[in-house]
């Protein structure tokens, strides 16, 4: 039963760290219809300076201090995200080839600067002690940083939630996502609800780079690649555009990998990626997806 | 006076040169049908005249240029639109349908005025719209059009595919929105166009061919020969 509880809540832990990356891929997508390859590198930079910002404080931080690290991380990457935006991603809608290769290679610039600059080693992130503890849950030891995960990931789908249902950019991101051009038609701009939404999924990455960076035990440039994928597959299989829908893939990934990785050895991916055929062939709109006019 | 001045408006979807030199001036505070078969490029007018397709050519409104804006400007100038499919977000309640539509805060007064001419969407308003039926949709999308103060209406097809009482629900609605402001309108039921229009416009093959006075459309000879029927509906 403690190996169960164990596997189960590492799974929530990873399903966590999914979500953080999929939700801003997901809005991305759902709203402006663009494929970012790019966002691996703006987990990549909130994972550095974040990783700055700790390093400032020490071998060791406290608590709060992870936290401004993680914001700080989440800031960064953010904004970062909004530059990517509107240099580049403004001049490329409704052009999704040009889109998919410009973001490409964003990554790759960003990966090879930041792998220049550090080199690709992993450096150790700071974390407070108690990370390395282990919590008792029904008699499993569960490692106490996967707390932090599953707390960041809940707060941060709340907050979304929170801005989609209560907030007026919200009512027109969600309105954008079933028809832009509605949108406009009713005097909106809605370009500037695609900004909004570039700098909250590079917020949600940028945050989502240093708990990978914990999880991962250190930061390098290289952190993000494996990551990436499994946020475009939480998006398929969650439907695009679909907040809930990433957070439900997300969790039913982590937990489905967790288990297959220990009861099948090593055949996680496998079976991730089978989940994701059955998904398409299935119900290709995804679990919480709408279907596209 | 001119409330909307149209001149040699073309427009090209991607390959296809759809409007070859649209022409066409919309008197204010007048209802000007825009008549014509299917697929002379009614619809793909009124798109142009939004700049949801782009054209060439020159669109004024009370004799300001507002081609090659983008959509949202034109809309904000005071150009609202109901468009042909309704287009209602049907993931969102009524009320949030209409809050996003209004461009004003504190906007009590014309929220009151809709709730009048639609009580139903009163009823309705926590409802999804997508859960609407066909004619309850298209008093959302009305509503919308007319919670901001607007210089034109453009509407396309109100009544298509609603049942006959649902008709004359959206004719009246029309009817009583058609004294407060300027409306372009691209309809198909000819009786309802006898009803409130005050010109038409007739186009073929992506051209204005006719514009005048509705009279004509009491005219069976006329009918035949500017839209090719003979009956009520085009």
């Amino acid at each position: 039963m403690d190996t169960f509880i164990l596997i189960l809540i590492t799974g929530v832990g990873l399903g966590a760290l999914y979500f953080l990356i999929a939700s801003g891929l997901s809005l991305i997508y759902g709203l402006m219809g663009v494929l970012n390859f790019a966002h691996g590198s703006f987990l990549t930079v909130g994972a550095f300076v974040g990783f700055w910002v700790a390093s400032k404080m020490g071998f060791e931080t406290s608590m709060p201090e992870f936290i401004l690290a993680m914001i700080v991380g989440g800031l960064a990457a953010g904004l970062f995200a909004l530059l990517i935006e509107q240099l580049l991603i403004t001049r490329l809608y409704d052009r999704h080839i040009d889109q998919a290769l410009v973001t490409v290679g964003v990554s790759l610039v960003v990966g090879a600067v930041l792998g220049g600059w550090f080199g690709n080693d992993l450096r150790m992130f700071p974390t407070p002690s108690w990370f390395l503890t282990a919590i008792d849950v029904g008699g499993a030891k569960i490692p106490a940083d996967r707390a932090v995960y599953i707390v960041t990931a809940v707060l941060l789908l709340i907050a979304n939630w929170a801005l989609l249902k209560f907030t007026r950019i919200g009512l027109i991101i969600r309105a954008g996502v079933e028809n832009r051009n509605m949108v406009n038609a009713l005097g909106i701009n809605v370009r500037r609800a695609f900004s909004t939404v570039f700098f909250l999924g590079g917020f949600a990455a940028g945050v989502g780079g240093v708990l990978v960076s914990v999880y991962s035990n250190g930061v390098s440039p290289l952190i993000a690649g494996t990551y990436l994928i499994y946020g475009f597959i939480v998006v398929v299989i969650g439907g695009m555009g679909s907040v809930p829908g990433s957070f439900l893939a997300a969790m039913m990934i982590g937990i489905i990998r967790q288990f297959a990785n220990y009861y099948a050895t090593g055949l996680g991916d496998f079976v991730v990626v089978i989940l994701l055929a059955v998904v398409l062939l299935i119900r290709p709109q995804g679990l919480l997806g709408k279907v596209r006019a | 006076m001119i409330a909307l001045s149209v001149k040699d408006l073309h427009v090209k979807i991607n390959e296809s040169h759809i409007l070859h030199g649209v022409t066409f001036d919309v008197p204010a505070h007048k209802v000007t049908a825009l008549l014509g078969r299917n697929g002379v490029g009614k619809s793909t007018t009124l798109k142009g005249i939004l700049g949801l397709y782009p054209g060439t050519g020159s669109v004024q409104l009370n004799g300001q240029e507002i081609i090659g804006m983008p959509t949202y400007k034109i809309v904000q100038t005071g150009v609202a639109y109901v468009p042909e499919d309704r287009e209602i977000f049907s993931t969102l309640s009524v009320r949030d349908n209409l809050a996003l539509a209004s461009r004003t805060k504190n906007n009590g007064k014309a929220f009151e005025t809709i709730y009048d001419l639609f009580p139903e969407l009163n009823s309705r308003a926590s409802q999804l719209a997508g859960s609407l039926s066909g004619g309850q949709q298209q008093m959302v999308a009305i509503a919308r059009a007319l919670l901001n103060k607007n210089e034109i209406l453009l509407v396309d097809e109100p009544t298509k595919g609603l049942a006959p009482k649902l008709v004359t629900e959206v004719a009246n609605a029309l009817e009583k929105t058609a004294h407060e402001t300027t409306m372009l309108l691209v309809e198909q039921n000819l009786a309802l166009v006898r009803r409130i229009a005050d010109n038409v416009v007739v186009m073929d093959q992506g051209r204005v061919i006719f514009q005048g006075s509705p009279e004509n459309l009491n005219d069976p000879a006329w009918v035949h020969q500017m839209l090719g029927v003979s009956g009520g509906k085009l």
